[in-house]
């Protein structure tokens, strides 16, 4: 092996290296997880036309501290009959896979833990093994409610998956690179003007793996209770609600990556940059939570088999063909192309295809 | 280096009792898990042979996808809970076990292993796609694998299509 | 490239850590309260198995009212399953619905096609027309078996 590919040992590049970026990640996540809550209750609220929280702290900004205080003084109920050791480490299994998400995320030009050759698959790979903890969770309750949520939530995750990561090869048609600075750094044109129709279903796909609002089923409370947290309490509950949360940051931070040019931008400094697109985003997922109802599972299924996955072959056919016509230089002539490819298909196949009209068995 | 050979043993250690727990753990459960996390430190020793494409596939695949199929299998087993029931077959089967490893070790240990000279590719991805993709490259597996797949899916809408 | 990887281990040992003790934090706030009924569990112990014994057991000290932030009180009802509001009946498992196989199945034979993709995806530029003609055939194959499936109607959830 040459020298450049071998870690360097001990105190010097590598733990400092380290050391920040895992204490800058840590800040950044938690810190934008607490701002989320506030500002998704702030903002559903002034959307529906009533205050949010506005109590505890100027106009309720300290709530989430409020919450995080509370649930941690909440009683630890554990269920009788279940896996006791199942049980307490779903959390963690669901948690940690959110987080290392952030380690090849591009703040910045230089700034990044690591930037792996396989950037984006590492991503994909990585919020795959949430789904381990998912189970884990919905078994140990034995509760068969909660082993139901959790089998339907799985199911509705691996089926939103496969349109998600063919519009992923997209956008890693474009750039020509798996890892997300080389992406970022292709992004001369953004990628949304490029794949709009990638970007559409990779926007939608993303809402409905992590569970959000109008694809929430798994959660609502009339549907069959909390799902696979159902038996949870306290602060393994409240780790399940950080994960809901730090999913959502992950893909504001992916779609701000992969489509609207990461760090990039004219004046300001390229965090905040990067800062301001993540919450533009958020704020277009808060906005859709308040304005679309919540969709039926068989609508679920059927929105991602029937619409989503041949779409996403189709997007990926056509971007093939044309980087094959269109080598290098200017690409500013597919912006107008794409989107009027999209427009035609989206029109052309919510036409053609019936959404299930089946009844919902168990 | 050292920090490779730290990662190598941790790696080996937790991945062969995660192994040996799918095989003596009575609930059947905790076996899948194990059977998860042997997985996973199999990821981990692709990445310290520099296979960075192969570890983030084998996550993907069997954490992500086989995993989930045999978790589900389980849980719509009746009776599962009960575990496996106990056979008179134990002691000949370990016997069979332990020649085989003993088999398989005396042939690793005797086996004189071609170390490559040359250092592993930097991004290991165009190079994969070069060799499967490219003429003269492994064309015709990548066009069979297709084939397999497609039966995988005629026997799954088989199984539940409605009469 | 192997330093990189370094940096993720290392931050998966942080955040497994990081997690347990957010776990650990409020089990050790409510360690009074458990004291409470671990003695008291104790104590009955020892009446049912040792009565001779009770009179040696000193009297738990009580703690005062701040320490006890967590509070940790199980009983029966509490601890079983929640079925808003009625009683379980057998135990927890669920009719076998091919359904949730089926759709892991077809996942799984996707899966597959997306890991070919994406190095095709990197190196397309290079392979050129051929690349793309393999990967089309590939493609194709695949839609066969989908398009059979959406005319069998088992894409549906029913």
């Amino acid at each position: 092996m040459t020298m450049a590919a071998l870690p360097p040992d001990w105190p010097g590049g590598f733990w400092l290296h380290w050391g920040v970026f895992v204490v800058v990640i840590f800040v950044f996540v938690m810190a934008t997880i607490m701002g989320f809550i506030w500002f998704e209750r702030r903002a559903m609220a002034i959307m529906q036309a009533r205050l949010g929280p506005n109590r505890a702290g100027p106009f309720g900004v300290l709530q989430p501290v409020a919450d995080g205080i509370k649930v941690m003084l909440k009683e630890d109920i554990v269920p009788a009959k279940g896996d006791k050791v199942v049980h307490w480490l779903a959390p963690v299994v669901a948690f940690v896979p959110a987080l290392m998400i952030f380690a090849v995320v591009p703040f910045q030009g230089g700034a990044i833990l690591a930037d792996l050759n396989i950037g984006i698959l590492y991503i994909v790979a990585i919020s795959s093994v949430t789904t381990v903890g998912v189970f884990m969770a919905g078994w140990a309750s034995n509760n068969k409610y909660s082993l139901l949520g959790a089998m339907r939530q799985v199911a509705s995750v691996v089926s939103y998956e496969i349109p998600v990561v063919l519009s992923i090869v997209g956008v890693v048609l474009l750039a020509g690179s798996l890892s997300m600075q080389q992406i970022v750094m292709a992004q001369d044109i953004p990628f949304i003007l490029l794949q709009p129709l990638g970007f559409l279903l990779f926007f939608i796909g993303a809402l409905a793996e992590i569970n959000r609002a109008p694809f929430d089923l798994m959660e609502a409370d009339s549907e069959i209770v909390a799902g696979f947290h159902t038996e949870y309490s306290g602060m393994k509950f409240a780790l399940f609600y950080l994960v809901e949360y730090g999913e959502a940051l992950a893909i504001s931070a992916i779609v701000t990556t992969l489509f609207l040019g990461g760090w990039r931008g004219p004046l300001l400094l390229p965090w905040l940059w990067f800062l301001i697109k993540v919450i533009l985003v958020f704020f277009v997922i808060v906005w859709i939570r308040t304005t679309v109802p919540r969709i039926r599972i068989d609508q679920l299924m059927a929105l991602a088999w029937k619409f989503l996955f041949p779409l996403a072959l189709i997007n990926l056919i056509i971007t093939a063909v044309e980087i094959l016509v269109w080598p290098a230089g200017s690409l500013w002539v597919l912006v107008p192309i794409n989107i009027a490819v999209m427009i035609v298909l989206v029109l052309l196949w919510s036409r053609f295809f019936k959404l299930g009209w089946g009844k919902v068995e168990v | 280096m050292i920090g490779l050979d730290i990662a190598f043993w941790i790696l080996a250690v937790v991945g062969v009792i995660a192994a040996l727990a799918v095989v003596l753990l009575g609930d059947v459960f905790r076996a899948a898990l194990s059977l998860v996390l042997c997985f996973l430190t199999v990821a981990g020793i692709y990445i310290t042979l520099s296979a960075d494409f192969l570890a983030a596939v084998q996550i993907l695949i069997y954490v992500g996808a086989i995993s989930v199929l045999i978790i589900l299998a389980i849980m719509l087993t009746r009776d599962v809970q009960r575990g496996s029931p106990s056979n008179r077959l134990r002691l000949p089967a370990f016997l069979v076990a332990i020649l085989f490893f003993g088999g398989v070790a005396y042939a690793l240990l005797n086996t004189t292993w071609q170390v490559s000279s040359t250092p592993p590719l930097e991004p290991t991805t165009p190079a994969i796609a070069r060799l499967l993709f490219s003429e003269g490259g492994f064309i015709l597996p990548v066009e069979i694998a297709p084939i397999l797949l497609l039966a995988a899916i005629i026997g799954a809408i088989v199984l539940v299509r409605e009469k | 490239m192997l330093a990189d990887y370094g940096y993720i281990g290392l931050l998966l040992v942080v955040a497994i850590f990081f997690a347990v003790t957010t776990l650990l934090l409020p089990f050790f706030l409510s360690f009074p309260s458990r004291l409470v009924i671990y003695f008291r569990r104790f104590t009955q112990y020892l009446e049912t198995h040792y009565p001779f014994l009770v009179r040696f057991i000193p009297p738990l000290p009580k703690f005062p009212r701040f320490m006890q932030v967590v509070p940790y009180n199980p009983n029966p009802v509490k601890s079983s399953t929640f079925e808003c509001g009625m009683e379980t009946i057998g135990t927890a498992w669920v009719r076998f619905n091919f359904r949730y196989y089926f759709y892991a199945l077809v996942f799984i034979a996707l899966d597959v096609l997306v890991v070919f993709l994406y190095p095709w995806a990197v190196e397309l530029r290079g392979l050129g027309l051929f690349g793309l003609i393999a990967a089309l055939v590939f493609i194709f194959i695949i839609v066969i078996g989908y398009i059979y499936a959406w005319r069998k109607k088992v894409l549906e959830w029913k």
